[in-house]
């Protein structure tokens, strides 16, 4: 990025970065109004609901309509809560959702920074996601907020690792850390996507599962049901997000929901082919525009992530939540070693078969 | 502007440590130390270290500090009442201290004067520190993974507690029960009971 403000001036070069920034954070909020009213449709269509119907045509404006409620509130500190800290934990929570996107790319040059260490990169943002939580419970200085901040903070650095083991497979197989690379590894149709991984035939029965561990895992990252454990209404009223009102409690349902489309979009990019369609066409992407070219690859991947946030949603809706003893086992006992045999397996190929370099 | 940039990291770092050791509250302290935690591995970014860097979020902040902070806010410690007596110890963390600032200066003066290459001979610095650990210091890497795993076994033992009378779940067997092991048909005549 410094190089290409080097390149187009101090002034112009940071105004296009800029303009850039805000361009995406504008379309990545208007995107997770409406993949938040999907969320509650398909909860509510599962146990036979119509769910948010009143606000515009089919409720379409729902969330604008909560969006002006939240900020209308009146925001209410509790007494004896560490002001400062409590106040920093909602907005640390979305800012570092929103710094997370800044690498991920959603069609070809279409990203605001295109860095060598992107996979690492969203892997330490995602890593301090958990500060958030963790602040905002101990801040509210009440029971309920700290017991769901522990338990959360407990369960996303377990999860983290086995996540961080999956990752490890897809940059193997790939040789490289950059995610716009990662991507175009998986250009060559269905059958090349790291889900399915057909070209590196047997290696199905590895990335197969490590896509659906992946999954798992993010699910628990993110805390979403079944492992909303941090939040779990029926012990801990609301977890962390009880002393919240307000704009404060809007920041953290936004960043929550951010890092979740963040996690539908990092299955995207590692395993269902980013932007590329299922099956390639380079005769017709070569005869189309560049920007037709790129619209539709942005079409690919909104539809792939929709299809994974379509995933989360219905898992909401369908699966009862875990109890914390069996989220622990699940994450150290079973997806730990499973993931790092396949992280051995998967180094074990490459070496062998040198598909990499 | 790169200067610019250092120097705005670096007070932030200078700050962020000495609130580490000012602030009166623990949590906060912690709070202070993930600050300057992350600005360091910002000012690693500036020196195109950024694989350095993006390990320095991943294990420091990402997993040591949640750690740090977990404990401090669960010990029931005075800190306050811990921390009195601690001024008779500055001239110790004076001599550290120089002792630390010769050293930095040392390496600034005598060893190397001129700026560090970030990746020497690789394309990017995750190539070039790959080469280094696994190739010239494969022994010393493999080294420190053992004592590594030594000490978090070690760790284990000395916490680990087994108690008899805690129940717990036995999935497999659970799962494998039946229906027929567990409940019994009966025909009851009226009036006669079990």
């Amino acid at each position: 990025m410094s190089a290409f403000i080097q390149e187009h001036g101090i002034l112009f070069g940071t105004l296009t970065v800029v303009i850039q920034i805000a361009l995406f954070m504008v379309v990545l909020l208007i995107a997770l109004a409406f993949i938040l009213l999907l969320d509650r449709k398909v909860w509510a269509a599962v146990m036979m609901r119509k769910g948010p119907n009143v606000v515009g045509p089919f409720g379409l404006m729902q969330s604008f309509a909560d969006f002006g409620k939240f900020l209308l509130k009146e925001i209410v500190i509790p007494a004896g809560a560490n002001k400062t800290v409590f106040l920093l934990a909602p907005i640390l929570t979305t800012t570092l959702a929103f710094v997370a996107w800044a690498v991920v790319p959603v069609a070809p040059g279409w990203v605001v920074a295109d860095i060598n260490v992107g996979v690492l990169y969203l892997f330490a943002v995602s890593s301090l996601g958990v500060y958030g939580i963790i602040m905002g419970g101990w801040a509210s200085n009440s029971k309920y907020p700290f017991l769901g901040s522990l338990r959360s903070a407990a369960q996303m650095v377990s999860y983290e690792v086995s996540i961080g083991f999956v990752i490890v497979t897809v940059i193997l197989l790939v040789g490289s850390m950059n995610l716009t690379e990662i991507v175009n590894a998986q250009g060559g149709g269905i059958w090349t996507w790291h889900a399915f991984a057909l070209d590196h035939f047997p290696l199905i029965l590895v990335m197969f599962p490590m896509f659906v561990i992946f999954f798992v895992s993010a699910l628990a990252e993110t805390n979403r049901p079944p492992f909303d454990l941090p939040e779990a209404e029926s012990e801990l009223v609301a977890g962390y997000q009880v002393e919240y009102s307000s704009t404060p409690y809007l920041l953290f349902m936004l960043g929550e929901y951010l890092n979740i489309v963040l996690m539908c979009a990092l299955m995207t990019t590692l395993f269902l082919g980013g932007w590329h369609g299922p099956v390639p066409l380079p005769e017709l992407a070569e005869n189309m525009p560049v920007l037709v070219n790129n619209l539709a690859a942005l079409a690919w991947f909104a539809a792939k992530m929709l299809f994974c946030f379509f995933l989360f949603a219905i898992v909401k809706a369908m699966v009862p939540r875990y109890r914390y003893d069996q989220l622990m086992r699940l994450g150290w006992k079973i997806f730990l070693p499973t993931s790092l045999a396949a992280v051995l397996i998967v180094s074990g190929y490459v070496v062998y078969t040198g598909v990499q370099s | 502007m790169e200067v610019i940039a250092f120097w705005i990291l670096a007070v932030i770092v200078g700050a962020a440590a000495v609130f580490v050791i000012a602030a009166r509250n623990p949590v906060h302290s912690v709070l202070w130390l993930i600050l300057s935690f992350f600005t360091s591995a910002a000012l690693l970014v500036l020196i195109g270290a950024e694989f350095l860097a993006m390990l320095l979020v991943v294990v420091y902040v990402g997993a040591v500090a949640v750690l740090f902070l977990f404990v401090v806010m669960m010990l029931d410690v005075d800190f306050v009442e811990l921390k009195q007596g601690t001024l008779q110890y500055w001239p110790f963390a004076v001599l550290i201290g120089l002792a630390f600032f010769a050293e930095i200066v040392m390496v600034r003066t005598v060893g190397v004067g001129t700026r560090l290459e970030p990746s020497p001979g690789a394309d990017s610095n995750a190539e070039a520190i790959g080469q280094v650990m696994y190739t010239d210091y494969l022994l010393l890497f493999q080294v420190a993974g053992i004592i590594l795993l030594v000490a978090m076994i070690g760790a284990i033992v000395l916490t680990l507690r087994h108690r008899p009378y805690a129940k717990r779940q036995n999935i497999a067997r659970q799962t494998a029960r039946r229906r027929a092991d567990a409940t019994e048909l009966v025909d009851v005549t009226p009036g006669k009971g079990i």
